[in-house]
């Protein structure tokens, strides 16, 4: 019953935004389609900050409709269809779960381009993009292995699809780089959005004696409880310092808004191409917030890690690495290449949980 | 403070929202009334505690913010079904969407505030008790208020002459009206009662759980109230059992996530549904109780001869 007032929400929503969006024609359309709410404070709020970029740097040049909370599934491919409808040049679908569904429109409106975030399907007219989360998860792991007492860390996870995987291997290897007997716990509360349940999870790891908590869920509740419980914490998507002032190291932050401009700067001089990009640190659309609440000298590690990947003298998944069960992955010296990374379904040593459906 | 404590405390937390929003929900039932739109009332609930408590600074008078918003938002409910007789499925359905859309317009300006935590109430010489001092007798408001009201209700519909009219309507409204009860009017008390405790459940969640406030915040704890009401066949006790039954699955899965058992973690986050339809087949398996236990009349529209 719940999805189907989802889908009533959805439905309505979309009727009122078709209805703004259909007044001006003469300006360049760019659209976006948001799987949560624009104050998620986490994942959609990142591309509606990215969102409020393109206008601030093209002003009257371009109008940016949107529609949020639409779910995965079916009706996203109505949504997306609409916003083609209305005379969208660009379309960004924001949510892993918008893929099929953008292909599939993409076929019906050649003329019409689009981007789907981090996916891996394209066509002449649908670009991908993603960012390399995994290169702030290891800098976290390194602050990590050197900030916990007893090395153990916990990771609130959503679903075990391969970007969660490869943020909680990231971390952990990260953090056996500077303690190579660093564990970690990990909780899977498959949902990305509830604070109650996540906030629960959060507790459990620290009454079972975790002392750093990282997590890879959209609410600020875990960094509170955090807060509450005096454990160090980092914040996701978004910079949490407002929830853990005491607590937050860092955070890993979504920041779309440079790739947004780029791409809408290659629409407007028609030199748009289907692209498939996966940029990181280097390219700014992953940032790390300060580095607080933590000794000089961890600061220093950290910043110098984030300094070499940027200029590609790291890679964070660069052997010897071993699986979960100990037997090699990655040889002294070799790096993983992104093909192994995108579609991740295994964990590394270390971690101390069974991944679900192995 | 020992781990079986600190568990105890979680699933307490998680419990008690869920306990209060099913008996509201109980006695609206009882009184032959379907309201499918607890979520709604309570994400009402949530948005008005934390507003209020943020504007006042106290989390005292957030609680009585969430109270009245959870009812008023009720009333609307009740007018619709009950003086222009709407289909009470549908509009309970329509209750929550539109509760879930309008507490995130109201609730826009105070994304990312700080909150107001409500405070745990340390009663003197009771919580000095080993183990259960701790988990019993150090909690906020809500939760005491919660096991009063859990008295109060098994009280007031089984020993009270009101709570025998409002069982009597419940089953037959057809009789009670033609005995003089007013019937719309003990429907009307009876939602906003619902729509109250719902409201006091918002509170819990935005003051005391996760002290903050984000859109969709209650998750569909709403949903998992309607569900303990018939998982308890509409009596008080049985909902308080069934309400922590459900908390601490709800937590125990967690622990055992983190205590690194190889039982997968879909199965484990599905367990506190399971259980719940595993304790409904047990209960409905005797077909005339549980036809004795449903109100008679519940979700059916009254008509008053003029």
């Amino acid at each position: 019953m719940k999805k189907l007032a989802l889908a009533l929400a959805a439905t309505a929503a979309l009727v009122l935004s078709i209805g703004s969006a259909a007044e001006a024609a003469d300006k360049t359309k760019v659209c976006f389609v948001y799987v949560g709410t624009r104050t998620d404070g986490g994942w959609t709020q990142a591309h509606e900050n990215g969102r409020l970029q393109l206008e601030k740097e093209f002003g009257d040049k371009i109008e940016t409709p949107y529609l949020e909370s639409v779910p995965e599934g079916p009706d996203a491919e109505r949504a997306i269809e609409r916003m083609a409808r209305s005379g969208c040049s660009l379309i960004f679908t924001t949510s892993f779960g918008f893929m099929d569904p953008t292909i599939a429109v993409a076929k019906k409106f050649p003329k019409v381009k689009f981007e789907h975030a981090t996916g891996f399907k394209a066509a002449d007219n649908v670009a991908t993009y993603n960012s390399r989360f995994y290169e702030g998860r290891y800098i976290s792991g390194i602050i990590a292995g050197k900030l916990s007492k007893n090395g153990t860390a916990g990771y609130i996870a959503s679903f075990p699809i391969p970007e969660v995987v490869m943020g909680i291997n990231a971390f952990e290897t990260g953090a056996k780089s500077v303690n190579p007997n660093f564990k970690m716990k990990v909780i899977w509360v498959n949902t990305w959005f509830d604070p109650g349940k996540e906030a629960d999870a959060a507790k459990a790891l620290i009454d079972q004696g975790v002392d750093i908590l990282t997590q890879h869920t959209d609410t600020t509740a875990p960094m509170q409880v955090a807060e509450q419980r005096g454990v160090k914490a980092f914040g996701q998507a978004s910079d949490m310092i407002k929830a853990g002032p005491n607590v937050q190291l860092t955070a890993i932050i979504d920041t779309w808004g440079n790739y947004y401009v780029k791409r809408v700067k290659a629409l407007l001089d028609g030199t748009w191409k289907s692209e498939q990009s996966w940029d990181g640190l280097k390219d700014g659309i992953l940032t790390m917030a300060p580095y607080t609440n933590m000794p000089d000298d961890v600061k220093k590690l950290a910043e110098e890690a984030e300094a070499k990947i940027k200029s590609g003298e790291l890679h964070p998944f660069t052997g010897p690495i071993n699986k979960q069960d100990g037997t090699p992955w990655l040889k002294a010296g070799e790096k993983a290449d992104d093909g192994t990374l995108l579609g991740m379904n295994f964990y590394v040593e270390g971690v101390d949980d069974k991944l679900p459906g192995k | 403070m020992s781990i079986f404590e600190a568990i105890l405390l979680t699933v307490i937390t998680a419990s008690t929202p869920l306990v209060i929003a099913a008996l509201g929900e109980l006695v609206t039932e009882r009184s032959g009334v379907l309201n499918l739109g607890v979520e709604g009332m309570m994400i009402m609930g949530a948005v008005g505690a934390f507003a209020t408590a943020q504007l006042t600074g106290s989390a005292y008078i957030g609680i009585v913010g969430g109270v009245v918003s959870g009812a008023l938002f009720s009333l609307f409910f009740a007018f619709l079904t009950l003086t222009l007789v709407a289909n009470q499925v549908a509009t309970g359905l329509a209750l929550t969407i539109l509760g879930l859309g309008a507490s995130g317009m109201l609730g826009e300006a105070f994304v990312g505030a700080p909150g107001v935590r409500l405070l745990p109430i340390e009663i003197p010489v009771l919580s000095a008790i080993p183990y259960v001092g701790t988990v019993l007798f150090k909690q906020d408001l809500i939760f005491y208020l919660s096991i009063l009201l859990v008295i109060a209700v098994n009280w007031f519909l089984f020993k009270s002459r009101t709570g025998l009219k409002i069982r009597a309507i419940g089953d037959n409204h057809a009789s009670a009206h033609a005995l003089g009860i007013d019937v719309i009017r003990m429907r009307y008390l009876a939602v906003m009662f619902g729509g109250a405790c719902a409201g006091l459940a918002g509170a819990q969640l935005s003051l005391i759980y996760t002290p903050q406030w984000t859109e969709n915040m209650s998750g569909g704890r709403g949903w998992i109230a309607l569900a303990l009401v018939v998982f308890a066949s509409w009596r008080p006790w049985r909902l308080l059992a069934g309400g922590y039954l459900f908390g601490a699955v709800t937590i125990l899965q967690l622990h055992a996530q983190a205590f690194g058992i190889g039982i997968p973690s879909q199965f484990l986050s599905m367990l506190p549904y399971a259980a719940t339809v595993v304790v409904l087949l047990i209960i409905s398996h005797n077909r005339r109780t549980t036809l004795i236990n449903t109100p008679a009349s519940l979700g059916k529209a009254f008509v008053p001869d003029r």
